[in-house]
C-alpha cells in the first residue's frame, strides 16, 4: 500500500475513535461541560494535558527547530517543561482547592473585583485564539501534504471534529479524546524514532543513542564548515537564552488552557499527581525530540558530504522541493550553509522517516499524530474562549441569573462560534499569528502568572495591586513584542521599530513584563488598604488542601 | 491554628528547597555554567550540553514527583496532629 492510502486509514481510524469517545462523553450539566464535573482521575488528567500541551508546534516544528539551532533549541526542551514545576508547586493545588470553573473565576473572586475578572477575560482569549489559529492551520497543511486536499477543506474537516466533540461533550468530552489523542500522538512520535536509532546506532532508545551520534554530528560539521552542534550560544546570547527559557516557563504556568485542566481532578492530591504524569507524558516526547534532531541533521550532512551538489537530486529533496518547503537556489546547493538555508525547519519531523526509508505505515502514522496533537491543543484552547465568554463574561457580568439550562446552552454556543472563528483564522491568519509563541508565552507571564502566584503566597495581594500589576504587564509586552515584530503585526511597517529591550529578544521580553507586573503589583497593594477579610480567609483556605 | 501554621511554614520550605533546585539544574547546569561544565564528559557528550538538552528534563520530572509524595505524607500527618490536639480548630473544613 502507498503512503497516501495508509495515511487514510490511520486518520480514518483515530478520528472515528475521536468522534466515538467525544459521543460517548456527552454532558447535560455546566460543571460537566467546564471541569468533566470534577472525577477525572490524576493519570488520565496527566494524559489529557499533554495531548492539551503539545501541539502542533511541540510535534512537528521543535525537533527541527532544534536540529537547526543547536545547544540553543534548549530554550524550547527545558521552558516547554520547565514551567511544569512551578505549575505543579505554585499554582495547580492550590487552584484545584479554590475549585472554581475557569482562571479568570480565580482572579475575579481573590481580588473581588469584576474588572479584573473581565480583563483576565480578555486576556484569556486573546491569548487562545493567537494560539488556537496557528492549530487549525497546522491541520490544513497536515491534511494537505498528506492526502492531497485542499487547505481550506483540511481546515474545514478539523472545524468539523472538533465542534462535534466540544459542543456536545464539553470539557469532559475534550479530555477523554484528548487521552487518545495522546496514545496516538506518543506512538507516531516514538516509533520512527526508535526505528532511526536502530537503523544508525543498533541501540533502540533514541535517548541513548544520541550519545554515540553526538560526537559523529560535531565531526561532520567541523568538516563542512560549521561550528560544533554542541556549542553553546551560536545564535542566542546567553542573556537571551536565559530570558526565553525564563519566559516559556512562566508562560507556560500562566496558560489558561494549561491551568483550567487541573480543575477536572476530584481533589488537591490528585493535582498534585497529575501534574506529575503530565509532565512524565511530556517528557517523553520533549527528550526524544533532541534525539530526532540530532539524527535529521546527521542523516542530512552526511548524504551531502557523500554526495556534494549532487544532494539536490534526492528524491525526499525532490518531493519536498515541490511542496515549496525546499527551495534549492539558482546555482545549486554548493556549501552546507546553503542546504541548511533551502530546508525549511518544519519538514524534519515529518520528513525524517522517509529520508530513513521507513515502511509507508510509520510515515503515515506521523501524519496521524501531528493531527492529534494539533487538534487536541485547539480543542482545550477553545474550552477557555467558550468560558471566557460564556461563564466569565455572559454568566457573571451579563446576567448572573441566568439558569443552569441557558448557560449550558451559551457555553455550547460560544465553543461552536470560537470553532468558526479558529477555523476562519487558520485559513485567512492575521499578521500577529505568525507570531504565536512569542505573544502567548509573553503575554501568559506577563498577566497571569504573577496574579495567582502573588494571590496564593502573598495576602497582602490587593485588588488595586492586581489591576495595575495586570495592565502594565500586558501593555509593556504586548507594546514591545509589537514593536520588535512590527513588520509582521503592524500594518504598512517593514522592519522592526525596536530591536532589542536591554539586549532581549522578542521572545523573552515577556520575562521583563512579568517582573513589571511583580514590582507594579506589590508596591500598589502595599499603598492601598488591605484586602477585605472574607478573601484572606479564602487565601488561608486555599492553602490547606484537606479532605 | 498552630497545626496550620506549621504545615504552612513546612509546605513554604519544601517548596522553596525544590525550587532551588530547579533553578540549579535549569538555569545553573544548563545555562549560566554550562561553558565549565561541557568540559566534564558526561558518557560520549558535554555535560553542560546533556544537562540542557536531557538532565533538566529528568531533575524537573523528579521534583514534581517529588512534591505529590511529601506534600501526601504532610498533609496526612497534618491531619492526624489536628485530630490530637483538643483545642484547637482542625484544619478548616473541606469547602469541595
Amino acid at each position: 500500500m502507498s503512503i497516501q492510502a495508509w495515511t487514510w486509514v490511520t486518520v480514518g481510524v483515530t478520528f472515528a475513535a475521536y468522534l466515538y469517545i467525544g459521543y460517548r462523553s456527552r454532558v447535560r450539566s455546566t460543571k460537566g461541560f467546564y471541569v468533566a464535573g470534577q472525577g477525572v482521575p490524576a493519570i488520565a488528567n496527566g494524559a489529557a494535558t499533554a495531548a492539551d500541551w503539545m501541539s502542533a508546534a511541540s510535534f512537528i516544528s521543535m525537533a527541527g527547530l532544534i536540529s537547526f539551532m543547536g545547544f540553543d533549541g534548549a530554550v524550547y526542551l527545558m521552558g516547554w517543561t520547565g514551567g511544569y514545576v512551578l505549575l505543579a508547586l505554585l499554582l495547580a493545588p492550590f487552584l484545584r482547592k479554590f475549585g472554581q470553573y475557569t482562571v479568570p473565576d480565580f482572579v475575579g473572586v481573590r481580588y473581588y473585583s469584576q474588572a479584573a475578572r473581565v480583563v483576565a477575560a480578555i486576556a484569556a482569549i486573546f491569548v487562545s485564539f493567537t494560539y488556537v489559529a496557528g492549530q487549525m492551520a497546522g491541520v490544513g497543511v497536515a491534511f494537505g501534504r498528506f492526502l492531497e486536499i485542499p487547505f481550506e477543506l483540511g481546515v474545514a474537516i478539523g472545524m468539523v471534529v472538533v465542534a462535534f466533540f466540544a459542543v456536545l461533550g464539553g470539557m469532559k468530552g475534550i479530555t477523554y479524546t484528548q487521552v487518545a489523542q495522546y496514545c496516538v500522538l506518543i506512538f507516531a512520535y516514538t516509533v520512527p524514532a526508535i526505528a532511526i536509532a536502530l537503523l544508525l546506532t543498533g541501540n533502540p532508545v533514541p535517548q541513548l543513542a544520541m550519545e554515540e551520534i553526538l560526537p559523529k554530528l560535531n565531526a561532520i560539521q567541523h568538516d563542512l564548515g560549521l561550528s560544533s552542534y554542541s556549542n553553546p550560544f551560536t545564535g542566542l546570547s546567553k542573556l537571551n537564552v536565559f530570558a526565553i527559557t525564563l519566559c516559556l516557563m512562566a508562560g507556560t504556568a500562566g496558560l489558561p488552557h494549561v491551568i483550567v485542566r487541573f480543575y477536572t481532578v476530584k481533589n488537591v492530591k490528585a493535582a498534585r499527581w497529575s501534574a506529575f504524569w503530565a509532565l512524565l507524558f511530556i517528557g517523553i516526547l520533549y527528550t526524544t525530540a533532541p534525539a530526532v534532531a540530532m539524527f535529521a541533521k546527521y542523516h542530512i550532512l552526511q548524504q551531502f558530504a557523500e554526495l556534494g551538489p549532487a544532494i539536490a537530486e534526492q528524491s525526499w529533496m525532490q518531493n519536498w522541493a515541490a511542496t515549496g518547503l525546499v527551495t534549492i537556489p539558482e546555482g545549486g546547493i554548493q556549501t552546507a550553509d546553503q542546504l541548511l538555508e533551502a530546508i525549511n525547519r518544519d519538514i524534519i519531523v515529518l520528513a525524517t522517516p522517509e529520508i530513513a526509508r521507513l515502511p509507508a505505515v510509520v510515515v503515515a502514522l506521523v501524519a496521524a499524530g501531528g493531527l492529534a496533537a494539533a487538534l487536541s491543543t485547539a480543542s482545550g484552547l477553545l474550552l477557555v474562549i467558550s468560558s471566557a465568554l460564556a461563564h466569565d463574561i455572559y454568566g457573571s457580568v451579563i446576567n448572573p441569573q441566568a439558569s443552569e439550562k441557558r448557560r449550558l446552552f451559551v457555553g455550547r454556543a460560544m465553543i461552536f462560534l470560537a470553532v468558526v472563528v479558529a477555523g476562519v483564522l487558520g485559513v485567512y491568519p492575521l499578521g500577529f499569528v505568525a507570531e504565536v509563541v512569542a505573544f502567548a508565552f509573553g503575554l501568559a507571564a506577563a498577566s497571569f502568572f504573577p496574579v495567582i502566584v502573588l494571590g496564593i503566597f502573598w495576602k497582602r495581594a490587593n485588588k488595586q495591586g492586581a489591576i495595575a500589576g495586570m495592565s502594565i504587564g500586558l501593555v509593556f509586552t504586548f507594546v514591545t513584542i509589537a514593536l520588535m515584530r512590527a513588520q509582521n503585526v503592524i500594518p504598512g511597517m517593514d522592519e522592526p521599530v525596536l530591536d532589542h529591550f536591554l539586549g532581549v529578544g522578542a521572545q523573552g521580553v515577556g520575562v521583563i513584563g512579568m517582573l513589571l507586573n511583580f514590582a507594579v503589583m506589590i508596591g500598589v497593594s502595599l499603598c492601598t488598604p488591605d484586602s477585605p477579610l472574607s478573601v484572606r480567609e479564602l487565601v488561608e483556605r486555599v492553602r490547606y488542601p484537606n479532605e | 491554628m498552630h497545626v496550620a501554621k506549621a504545615y504552612w511554614r513546612r509546605q513554604l520550605r519544601r517548596t522553596g528547597l525544590l525550587l532551588v533546585v530547579w533553578a540549579v539544574a535549569g538555569f545553573g547546569c544548563s545555562i549560566l555554567f554550562v561553558e565549565q561544565l561541557n568540559r566534564i564528559s558526561f558518557g560520549d557528550m558535554p555535560f553542560g550540553f546533556w544537562m540542557a538538552q536531557q538532565g533538566s528534563i529528568y531533575v524537573f520530572i523528579l521534583l514534581i514527583f517529588l512534591y505529590a509524595l511529601l506534600s501526601g505524607r504532610a498533609d496526612r500527618q497534618a491531619t492526624l496532629e489536628a485530630d490530637t490536639e483538643e483545642d484547637t480548630a482542625p484544619l478548616p473544613a473541606n469547602e469541595g
